[in-house]
């Protein structure tokens, strides 16, 4: 009998194209996702060198970070150019680099269009079992389907244009067990910020980690999706859930899935895919479901998690003397005083979209808070960004949006959007904003914006409140 | 890649745990097609603090920084390590780094050397007055006052950095091997093979 293995362990050895002595190994990669950031750098060294794309057939491109989320069609039909020079200048250079280099590309007006992490798996792009790579760090996003999914720098990115492979050494295992019942109010969100809590912004160094547990296994896919998009904040390589009934549920029938025979075949190879009884990990982390609340950041650290019912920390706290100064500075930028309750912090913005938290689910849950309600007055800027434009169609035909325009939000096309600003939607100087995006780093969402990270629901619970306030006050 | 095996001079102080991509380099720079010119976009945040070490001349043209445990967490762009390149830094010296940035810094030449946290204390200490040497021969880090502290690096990275490999090539030389496991992958699962979008 051989021996047990993790899910990662399978996912690696099925993708060895060579090993050599010093244990580095050629990984084959089966998905690359482009876009228009991280790859014009990439083309570039391809055409000096002379070099194809091997696989242009595994490679689909999309632009999605620099994208305005206001309206790309004029009343003609026309797409609208993009006004930042600079912008526009990337956006056509992945609309030329990509049929010259024969890679399947969808444009920005297309329907299929959106954030590079919502379109792969959303088009069955992105299965389980594969290796998927993407010149960005929320790659990770797609181990919620149990690819083997990570982000790359853009020298990789033109290494694996020209070659499909990669020269990688094997990372430790971790799983991350959840178990128990969530609570009411509790998402797959504040899993994800309470994990990045108790392991650390390093927590997860050097490690893919494999997301197991009670709490995993009743996720839909859009929550694993979240959950597995914010391994890289708790320092992992990669995130990873098995793949299951769920996950083949979700995958069947999408547009680049397998089909008919392939079907089959695919589905019983995932089958074989999770993790034996008896294999181990090089750590394990346990964490009981009934110890997450509805979390928020305070700081400038995705690791600087609170229940929404904590307080803000005193510096002088902290065990670790470099932590002690890193929350000095955090709180000296957030313009928060230690011992202030965290539903005491009004703020200014609310932003619902990103890679993380941009899905239908996602939608709904924010438009279940908003149904009937409005924002307060002191919310000056409060958008909903959509993962793609299939879920801002699907939205609509549920008649979200509507929900979220009575109250007073506005509704934007897809894109990265003020997750980090690139295009015009950024938070302005010294306001907060409620985001349900990945990151809270100085500047992220805008020179001097103070970003507190939140699920969907407690996003636009704060909207309503006009601070960050406790979702299970709302239960509707 | 540029070859490197050897790095002296002063070294900015920085220090922080945590330093983040959008601290080396904020996103705005990233609308860029080029690799080149980033410098001056580099640590924006951090420069804006008067007295910061950046603007210091005690330390202009520094090719050392010395940073906290997990140094360049969050985003993948390589832009980071080109901004430092370019701001003139050959060598980043941390407790521990983020393995994108470690990946991203090699592919440009850039040493991530990791050592312990009371080498980073010691080391921090005498950036303040004196060079730092860093030979990546004999991976060590020496100070003017006898310290000697070695570090560990992967031996593929060393020759590759030593010797500026072209690491495309070296992979393209593996083309034949490719094709056997595309064949044989066509074979055992045919259904990889995406639907046109």
């Amino acid at each position: 009998m051989s021996t047990p293995q993790t899910l990662y362990e399978k996912i690696w050895n099925a993708h060895v194209v060579e090993q050599r002595d010093d244990g580095t190994c050629l990984i084959f990669i089966d998905r690359h996702l482009v876009h228009e950031v991280t790859s014009p750098q990439a083309f570039e060294g391809l055409r000096a060198a002379g070099r194809r794309v091997r696989r242009p057939d595994l490679t689909l491109a999309v632009p999605d970070h620099n994208l305005p989320t206001t309206a790309r069609l004029d009343s003609n039909g026309q797409p609208i150019p993009i006004a930042d020079p600079e912008s526009a200048q990337q956006l056509e250079a992945l609309e030329r680099n990509a049929p010259e280099f024969g890679i399947d590309y969808i444009n920005a007006s297309d329907a299929k269009q959106g954030i590079v992490h919502v379109v792969g798996p959303e088009q069955g792009f992105s299965l389980p079992g594969t290796t998927i790579v993407c010149g960005d760090s929320h790659t990770a996003c797609h181990g919620g389907l149990g690819a083997l999914a990570f982000g790359i720098g853009t020298s990789e990115v033109e290494h694996v244009l020209a070659t499909q492979t990669l020269q990688l050494t094997r990372s430790k295992s971790m799983e991350v067990r959840v178990e128990g019942e969530l609570r009411a109010g509790v998402s797959a969100k504040d899993v994800v910020l309470h994990i990045t809590g108790v392991l650390g912004a390093a927590g997860g160094s050097g490690h893919v980690i494999e997301y197991t547990g009670s709490v995993i296994r009743a996720l839909s896919v859009e929550g694993r999706l979240t959950i597995s998009n914010m391994a890289i904040e708790h320092g992992a390589r990669a995130g990873l859930v098995a793949p299951d009934e769920t996950t083949f549920a979700y995958i069947k029938g999408r547009p680049m899935a397998p089909s008919g025979a392939n079907w089959d075949a695919a589905v019983a190879y995932w089958r074989t895919l999770a993790t034996d009884p008896g294999a181990t990990y090089d750590k394990v982390v346990s964490i009981d479901a009934a110890d997450i609340a509805p979390s928020v950041t305070w700081g400038t650290s995705p690791e600087d998690v609170l229940p929404i019912t904590g307080i803000v920390p005193d510096p002088s706290a902290f065990a670790d003397p470099s932590k002690q100064e890193a929350a000095r500075k955090s709180l000296d930028y957030m313009g928060l005083t230690p011992g202030t309750r965290m539903t005491d912090i009004e703020v200014q913005n609310i932003f619902i979209g990103s890679c993380t938290n941009s899905r239908i689910e996602d939608l709904r849950a924010a438009a279940e808070i908003l149904k009937g309600r409005k924002k307060a007055a002191n919310v000056k800027w409060a958008i909903v960004v959509p993962g793609s434009g299939l879920v801002k169609q699907q939205a609509e035909d549920e008649g979200l949006d509507q929900i979220f325009t009575d109250a007073g939000f506005e509704w934007r096309e897809p894109g990265c959007s003020a997750c980090l600003g690139m295009n015009p939607d950024k938070v302005p100087a010294g306001e907060r904003c409620a985001s349900t995006s990945n990151r809270n780093f100085v500047g992220r969402q805008g020179p001097g914006a103070r970003t507190h990270l939140v699920s969907p629901a407690m996003a636009a619970a704060a909207a309503v409140a006009g601070k960050l306030t406790d979702v299970r006050a709302f239960a509707n | 890649m540029k070859a490197i095996s050897r790095v002296e001079g002063r070294a900015y102080p920085v220090g922080l745990k945590n330093i983040d991509t959008d601290v080396i380099i904020p996103a705005v720079w990233l609308k860029t097609i080029s690799r080149a010119g980033l410098g001056k976009g580099a640590f924006e945040s951090l420069r804006a603090v008067p007295g910061n070490v950046f603007d210091d001349p005690e330390y202009a043209g520094a090719p050392i920084l010395i940073a906290g445990d997990n140094f360049g967490c969050g985003s993948s762009r390589e832009h980071a390590a080109w901004a430092m390149a370019d701001l003139g830094i050959s060598a980043v010296i941390a407790p521990s780094f983020s393995d994108i940035f470690s990946g991203n810094a090699f592919k440009n030449g850039l040493l991530a050397i990791v050592l312990p946290q009371a080498a980073i204390d010691r080391l921090m200490e005498v950036a303040r007055t004196d060079d730092i040497h860093i030979d990546l021969e004999t991976q060590t880090v020496t100070t003017p006052f006898q310290d000697r502290f070695e570090f560990e690096i992967d031996p593929f990275r060393k020759h590759c950095l030593i010797n500026g490999v072209d690491e495309i090539g070296l992979t393209l030389k593996s083309s034949d091997a490719i094709s056997v496991y595309e064949a044989k992958l066509s074979a055992d699962r045919p259904w990889l093979a995406p639907n046109p979008v």
